[in-house]
């Protein structure tokens, strides 16, 4: 999973380094995108989720499908209730099951809509990284693989969606466990001749 | 700025068929919000009853919560009655239960299908807020308004004030209502955006209940 790290308030690029891609109890990880300060409630509930599920001290531990589950209901409830929590969450895990290794990737929005798929993205990232992923995903690509993929659509994001920034964070989930890797830069280039002089051929003072 | 709307239509379509001794259910698996397609491979069917299937397109969160409800429903009666929901007494339920909340409705377009007592395939076509009727077929959804003209041209039962009285459910045999439900989904397909990807077909007769995939334009 990967996100830029930057928090917008309207046209202020008002935080540099969020960190917007979170661990979720062994098995999962959950990314938001829209408000941070409901992003940070969820994490609230979830971290009570998470506490309540480990006191059981059952052996069982909540995996990437409940906590799916669990968001959504919470999403739909408060969109009942007209106070919506204003995020896109997408929620990936693995966890061991009986037939072995299950991966799962899903997202809910703020409204109750949800589903699973291969590959989700939110905001601009439906519009111009989900056609990339549905031409170059495949099944059981190696993770060098997806994260060259991810940057790809990283980097068109980067280009033409303006509320981003060039500083990335990479977030891999495994059955050993959860790594969010150090943020950093993807290389861009700007060097077309049609940017060099912009006003040459303009007309009046501007 | 713009209000906060608690619904948007997830697009789709869904006919059901029923027969003497069937009943066919079906829908797409495409998953729609705007102009953009969410995912193709998305169910609106669910299994409520053993001889009971709902499909239901719509706003999905009050899709998949309005199937759990009435699943959750359907499980208390079956723990008090010692028997499953017969197709009737779930077309009733889902009628209460889209009513009770008309004030703030469940967003959502259902057709009902099954076997009654009898075996006999029943259709049961219902509107956003509980206003329902047993019918021989229905479609509902983004698609149904290019639906139901040809449904009713291949199957619509003669004036009921025709004695003696004819019956609502197709002659047409399985294999045959199926065909048309193909076909009509194919149809749909073209013109309208919502619908497409996948079609799910559901066939529900006296030995169970069949599940098909067929590929449609993902256009």
């Amino acid at each position: 999973m990967a996100s830029d790290t930057g928090a917008s308030y309207g046209s202020t690029l008002r935080y540099k380094s969020v960190e917007r891609i979170k661990a979720v109890g062994k098995h999962s990880l959950i990314g938001a995108s829209g408000e941070f300060s409901d992003f940070q409630e969820i994490l609230r509930y979830l971290d009570e989720l998470t506490l309540s599920d480990h006191m059981w001290d059952d052996g069982n531990s909540l995996g990437p499908k409940e906590i799916h589950s669990y968001l959504t209901r919470v999403m739909y409830n408060r969109r009942n209730k007209f106070d919506p929590l204003w995020n896109s969450l997408v929620l990936g895990g693995v966890k061991k099951g009986p037939k072995g290794e299950e991966k799962y990737l899903g997202m809910v929005n703020m409204i109750g809509t949800h589903f699973e798929e291969n590959h989700i993205a939110t905001g601009f990232g439906n519009h111009l990284a989900i056609p990339i992923l549905r031409a170059e995903w495949h099944e059981d690509m190696t993770f060098e693989e997806a994260v060259k993929l991810v940057e790809k659509c990283l980097l068109v994001l980067l280009y033409r969606d303006r509320s981003s920034i060039n500083k990335f964070q990479i977030a891999k989930i495994t059955t050993e466990g959860a790594t969010i890797y150090p943020p950093y830069s993807l290389k861009t280039y700007w060097g077309f001749a049609h940017f060099e002089n912009p006003a040459q051929g303009a007309v009046g003072s501007w | 700025m713009a209000k906060f709307s608690p619904y948007e239509n997830n697009g789709g379509t869904c006919v059901a068929v029923a027969g003497d001794g069937y009943c066919v259910v079906a829908a797409d698996t495409r998953l729609s919000v705007g102009y953009s397609i969410l995912t193709r491979d998305h169910s609106k069917i669910c299994q409520l009853a053993d001889k009971c299937i709902l499909a239901s397109s719509g706003f999905q969160g009050d899709i998949k919560a309005l199937q759990k409800n009435l699943a959750a429903k359907e499980l208390v009666y079956e723990h008090n009655h010692n028997k499953k929901m017969s197709c009737p007494a779930m077309a009733q339920l889902l009628s209460n239960t889209l009513y009770y909340k008309r004030f703030f409705p469940y967003y959502t377009f259902n057709v009902l299908g099954g076997l009654d007592s009898q075996g006999k395939g029943c259709v049961f076509t219902y509107d956003a807020v509980g206003s329902y009727e047993r019918t021989g077929y229905s479609a509902q959804g983004t698609g149904a308004k290019l639906i139901t003209p040809v449904l009713d041209n291949k199957l619509k039962s003669p004036n009921p004030l025709i004695l003696p009285a004819r019956d609502a459910v197709t002659p047409l045999s399985e294999s045959e209502a199926v065909d048309l439900v193909k076909d009509v989904f194919a149809s749909a397909t073209e013109r309208d955006i919502y619908t497409g990807d996948k079609l799910e077909i559901v066939v529900i007769n006296s030995s169970g209940i069949h599940r098909e995939y067929i590929e449609l334009r993902k256009d």
